[in-house]
């Protein structure tokens, strides 16, 4: 059968199971277009590159499969960068395909010729230029391969016009990956497996920090019958949330800068850490030299270079964390963590009388309100998808998950602009889902651009914008460490009812907190999007808080009196 | 100082890759050497990189995520051989030739050109044999120099071949969860 490079392409994604594509047309990938709209794959036409990217992404994390983003050459790949870096920080397998000027003309530099391999090489796991028609499939079938392999991450295949235009011999089978030969690492240690399994017989105060790993491994039940033999308590990082069911009373909830305060005290204490599918960020945990000081440390990791990065481990054991955590289980001896565990609940203390859920309604509207109250409508069930900031750490503690890839959330990039596009990849992975997109007024501001694609595409998401007024977590930071002194972050936004009317999308502005349960329900009730906006308390903080670079038990905790005195009290 | 040894694919782009890492990683690199092996397809690369063990750890498992990277080593530690070629031009006159003489000979280096005014040495060795014979050329007047880098090799039964397997990967390729 011959078929140009662009019909290759097509018919390569199509037997791959690939359904969506999320894109942006221009002159470089313009062959490739003309042979998708004679082929079974969906195209989404997204209103910017980094919106695609960031589809992608939210479609590979709500699947747990490959997302894949395209785009043409020059601006419309530098566009990407940004989606791009944001999967590879939070190891999300995404295929991103650009159109490249023709071989003949590279280096040339050439109207929309820009040299993307070069750019992305650091935040890709690997990329490519393809020249040659006949390198298509060979090339994209790899391309999925290295995204899903090992630690999962974005791969970029560079596609000249004139590979697109020619005309090869296509055979799926003479095509199939034929990757370089690695070498075969037997990362299984004995001693170290021995040294594990007796370091978590003996443990006292032992507790485990929950990665994103677990859920990329798909290890979630045998992590459950880990944790249930041993009696081990669970601390989550922010992308392992969901990994381990919120409810689950072995659940100690969050770590790290906004981490409970329970939580992080738990870790200082403990006598042996077993990190699984984690590695160790800088905001889980706090001033190295002060971190978990007396605590022996196991760390299962399927990726070589991040033992000893940040920690230094009593014992890794690299590898898959189903496998490893099967492997360990048949030799786990259960103990009775009673006493630790009473202890850790003690180290509760008055967190509960602190905690915003618990003071009396004076009327004033607060963003852990609007979570919690969503986490209530919506039983928990909901896929969360949110953008990076205050409303970010209020989801992660306010929203209970019970299920995996149900908050869909940047943490090691912390990209602004993430939430909106990639609630629609989630909702176009689970199109029988209800996602909620949860956004402060700042981050929806970055790809806001994005709701044409919704209306276009006929879906139906659900918008929270979180608004304050302010850029909060900035502002946060210049209230606590800037003396107040509040420049750029005060934010002027545009009328996101009109604005999302504008649209054809129904909204609602939402002001009091008795509105918010009828304001939920009302849009859940739609069979389409609706845009709610919040308008929250200004200058409310996220408690607790582990300044950068303090030690984790060195929290800022809410105040006893903590309502924000405003303007409006006066 | 850390010696890492890696097998690389040889096709063009993987020098950048492996060059891109070490700066990403905030490894500065002191030597690197790249020459085809036996096989023309790969090609072997002696790092010699200014870091600890810790670090040389983090290069040499981050280079071996690299795709094009076949095999990643750090063989610091271990019995090894390392040479450093150099060529250095110097500046000879009629009085002091054969007094440079004596001392090409006592380093066992070679004169490789002879012009009136200068010599061409060519030296291999270690490191410091290679910086001992430029310290005495030196009030001669050392011209020109271009020196290799290093290359080094583990003695005796240490082998570190490159892995010639193919890999079974088709088990990933696809864009569905693979959840059952």
């Amino acid at each position: 059968m011959k078929l140009t490079g662009a019909e290759i392409l097509c018919e390569t994604l199509t037997r791959l199971g690939v359904r969506e594509i999320f894109g942006y047309p221009g002159g470089a990938i313009l062959p490739v277009y003309d042979a998708l709209g004679k082929s079974k794959l969906h195209h989404v036409l997204v209103r910017h590159e980094q919106g695609a990217t960031h589809m992608a992404d939210g479609y590979a994390r709500a699947s747990g499969g490959v997302g894949v983003a395209m785009a043409t050459s020059g601006p419309g790949a530098t566009n990407m960068v940004t989606g791009i870096a944001t999967a590879m920080m939070d190891s999300s397998p995404v295929v991103c395909i650009t159109g490249q000027v023709s071989s003949k003309v590279l280096g040339s530099d050439a109207f929309q010729e820009i040299d993307i391999t070069g750019i992305t090489m650091p935040i890709t796991k690997h990329n490519v230029v393809v020249t040659q028609a006949g390198d298509v499939a060979r090339t994209i079938r790899e391309a999925f391969v290295i995204a899903r392999g090992g630690r999962p991450g974005p791969v970029l295949v560079d596609i000249t016009k004139d590979a697109q235009q020619a005309t090869t011999q296509f055979d799926w089978d003479a095509c199939a990956p034929k990757l370089p030969p690695k070498r075969i690492r037997n990362n299984h240690d004995q001693a170290e497996f021995d040294r594990a399994v007796e370091l978590l017989n003996t443990a006292k105060r032992p507790v485990i920090l929950a990665g994103r790993g677990i859920m990329l491994s798909n290890a979630m039940e045998a992590f459950e019958k880990f944790v249930r033999v041993g009696n081990f308590p669970v601390a989550m990082t922010l992308l392992g949330i969901g990994g381990f069911p919120a409810k689950d009373p072995l659940n100690l909830g969050m770590m790290g800068m906004h981490g409970e305060a329970w939580v992080n005290n738990a870790i200082q204490e403990a006598d042996l850490l077993i990190a699984v599918g984690m590695r160790f960020d800088d905001r889980v945990t706090g001033d190295l030299r002060t971190y978990a000081k007396n605590a022996r440390k196991i760390h299962i990791e399927i990726d070589r270079a991040e033992i000893n990065k940040n920690v230094k481990v009593d014992a890794a054991l690299i590898g898959d964390a189903r496998e490893m955590i099967e492997n360990l289980i048949p030799h786990i001896e259960t103990r009775d963590r009673s006493a630790w565990i009473r202890y850790i609940n003690e180290l509760k203390g008055d967190s509960a009388v602190r905690d915003i859920q618990s003071l009396p309604d004076t009327g004033h509207l607060y963003a852990a309100h609007v979570i919690n109250d969503l986490w209530k409508e919506t039983r928990g069930e909901a896929i969360v998808v949110t953008d990076v900031g205050q409303h970010q750490m209020w989801e992660a503690q306010y929203y209970h998950h019970d299920r995996p890839r149900t908050l869909i959330t940047s943490g090691g990039l912390g990209t602004m602009g993430f939430a909106l596009p990639a609630g629609i990849g989630a909702k176009f992975a689970k199109p029988d889902s209800e996602v909620w997109v949860v956004v402060g007024d700042g981050g929806f501001q970055m790809t806001m651009s994005e709701l044409a694609t919704i209306v276009q595409e006929k879906i139906n998401v659900k918008i929270a914008i979180i608004n304050n007024g302010y850029l909060g977590m900035v502002r946060q930071w210049q209230e606590f460490f800037y003396d107040k002194r509040y420049v750029a972050t005060p934010l002027v936004a545009p009328d996101f009812v009109a604005l999302a009317n504008a649209f054809g999308i129904r909204a609602e502005r939402i002001t009091k907190r008795t509105e918010v349960t009828p304001g939920i329900r009302g849009a859940r009730e739609a069979g389409e999007t609706v845009l709610l906006d919040f308008r929250v308390e200004q200058e409310d903080s996220v408690f607790p808080m582990v300044a950068a670079g303090a030690s984790l038990h060195d929290m800022i905790r809410r105040p006893h009196n903590p309502l924000v005195e405003t303007a409006s009290d006066a | 100082m850390q010696t890492l040894v890696a097998y690389v694919e040889n096709k063009p782009g993987v020098l950048n890759r492996v060059s891109s890492l070490a700066r990403r990683l905030a490894i500065n690199i002191d030597s690197l050497t790249v020459g085809p092996t036996e096989n023309e397809e790969i090609a072997r690369m002696t790092i010699v990189a200014h870091t600890d063990e810790r670090g040389a750890h983090r290069l040499e498992a981050s280079l071996e995520k690299l795709v094009d990277v076949l095999l990643a080593e750090n063989i610091s530690s271990r019995a090894l051989l390392e040479r450093d070629l150099a060529l250095i031009k110097v500046a000879a006159d009629q009085q002091n030739r054969p007094h440079l003489m004596e001392l090409i000979k006592v380093f066992r280096a070679r004169v490789v050109d002879v012009a009136p005014e200068s010599l061409i040495i060519e030296v291999s060795g270690t490191v410091d044999k290679i910086d001992g014979l430029l310290e005495v050329l030196r009030p001669f007047g050392v011209l020109e120099m271009a020196r290799t880098g290093r290359i080094s090799m583990t003695r005796g039964n240490d082998l570190l071949r490159p892995p010639l397997l193919e890999v079974e990967s088709s088990a990933l390729e696809s864009a569905g969860s693979g959840v059952k």
